[in-house]
């Protein structure tokens, strides 16, 4: 059954997801920090982790955002295919969510220009992950993405050879160089396979879930489980200070690939998870 | 052992000098903010032999992009950037006097070498923990390169600021010691 979905909506729902997902930080993270307090070894990194959960406190009750890097405004947006979108474009509909949810909310516009590095000034263009998909509704994901974490992910193209054990020494290896740069504790996005860029969105999407989330496939849940064993043996532990607490999950998303391809891409997450959505 | 120390800007050689890495500080007086444009801009005037709109002799610069001021607040969420980015710049500025860098994550050989060789050190605070720290800036107040946004140089006033020493200026680096001590493998 075909449905109207007005812009007007998919405003207002885009505008107040970009503030909802800045001021509040998730229950599934704030309970990873409290967990990772009683395990953490050393004295700073508990410390570390007790400001991030009184951080998280004060964002939340007094309305202001957890971090001052309130990211790019990452947009996954599933639509039905059944859905009619009514009143205009739906692309700028998006940008003028973020536009208003960034002003209006006080966040820190961080988009601009890649070679005059002139900032665009309203946190505008989002970056829009559309999908279509069954049904006559729209789900909108909002994940706004910090500079720091970014800037340590990566993706490779490893032979077929290079295996499973390449793909977790790959990721390993990455959180060890990344050091305390992608503001530790972080989480661990994964993308294995599909091609060069598809890989990259995985690894993305990867980081949508709730910490705690295993991959419903056994086998891919066991890589996840001992990548985040061996991470947390680094010895990187909270902003990098030492300590057992490097990575608070890592999760895996796999797609076929080329038969000549192992496409893998890791995207870091800082500590400040951020990601609300909506379905209209 | 880390121990507490509290500190008010400008900072002396011999203040810095007593830092080791571990120590928390509480920073007291003004700190200055600067980023990537802001170092890249202070970086060409000291190239072209021109002055700065800053004094930068014992002053400590805070890389941070704060989010917008709230109505009735000196300053909106303001914690740290990475620090990497500043690296090319900062030598030139610890030569000229700087005596503290605040950030999060690690510096370069280059940067370690100069904190060294001209007595400076680089502090670390929580990235992420914007809306805590911004309770410890009491007045913020923009003096060069407005047009840069929230990339601007502000002086902040601040109170017990705190920050932990993660190089001193003995060449020692916390994070290399904290992966040390907990490193499992």
């Amino acid at each position: 059954m075909m449905r109207e979905i007005s812009t007007k909506e998919i405003i207002k729902v885009v505008r107040n997801l970009c503030i909802d997902a800045n001021y509040n930080l998730g229950d599934d993270v704030l309970y990873a920090f409290n967990q990772a307090v009683e395990k953490e070894d050393s004295g700073t990194g508990r410390e570390v982790l007790r400001e991030l959960v009184e951080n998280a406190r004060i964002a939340r009750e007094e309305k202001v955002p957890l971090c001052q890097d309130c990211g790019l405004a990452v947009v996954f947006i599933e639509i039905g295919q059944d859905v009619h979108i009514t009143g205009g474009d739906l692309r700028e509909a998006i940008n003028e969510g973020v536009r208003q949810g960034y002003t209006e909310g006080y966040l820190r516009k961080s988009a601009c220009n890649p070679i005059t590095r002139k900032n665009t000034g309203d946190n505008t263009p989002a970056i829009l992950h559309l999908q279509i998909v069954p049904g006559n509704k729209m789900k909108i994901i909002f994940a706004p993405k910090g500079g720091g974490s970014e800037n340590m992910s990566r993706v490779d193209m490893l032979t077929p050879a290079a295996g499973i054990e390449g793909i977790k020494d790959f990721v390993v290896k990455r959180v060890k160089d990344s050091g305390s740069n992608p503001c530790p504790p972080t989480i661990i996005g994964i993308g294995v396979g599909g091609t060069f860029e598809r890989s990259a969105i995985l690894a993305k999407k990867a980081l949508l879930r709730s910490i705690g989330d295993r991959n419903p496939d056994p086998e891919l849940a066991k890589i996840e489980e001992e990548i985040l064993a061996r991470i947390n043996k680094l010895g990187i532990g909270p902003m990098g200070y030492g300590g057992d607490t490097t990575s608070l999950d890592v999760f895996l998303e796999i797609e076929p690939c080329h038969i000549a391809s192992l496409p893998v891409a890791v995207n870091m997450q800082c500590h400040a998870a951020r990601h609300k959505e909506a379905v209209i | 052992m880390s121990k507490q120390i509290r500190l008010t800007t400008p900072l002396s050689t011999e203040d810095v000098e007593n830092l080791n890495i571990g120590d928390k500080v509480l920073l007291n007086g003004v700190l200055l903010t600067g980023r990537d444009a802001a170092h890249k801009r202070l970086s060409e005037l000291i190239e072209e032999g021109k002055g700065l709109p800053i004094d930068i002799k014992g002053q400590v610069i805070y890389y941070v992009g704060p989010t917008p001021a709230k109505p009735g607040k000196p300053i909106g969420s303001a914690g740290p950037t990475t620090s990497y980015r500043m690296d090319l710049y900062s030598p030139k500025l610890i030569e000229l006097g700087l005596k503290g860098m605040i950030g999060k994550g690690n510096r370069s050989e280059t940067v370690i070498e100069a904190m060294k060789r001209f007595k400076a050190v680089y502090l670390g605070a929580t990235g992420g923990a914007g809306a805590l720290i911004a309770k410890r800036i009491k007045k913020a107040e923009i003096v060069a390169y407005a047009d840069l946004g929230p990339e601007a140089i502000r002086i902040l006033e601040v109170e017990d600021f705190p920050v932990i020493v993660v190089n001193d200026t003995k060449g020692n680096d916390l994070y290399k010691e904290g992966i040390k001590r907990y490193a499992k493998e």
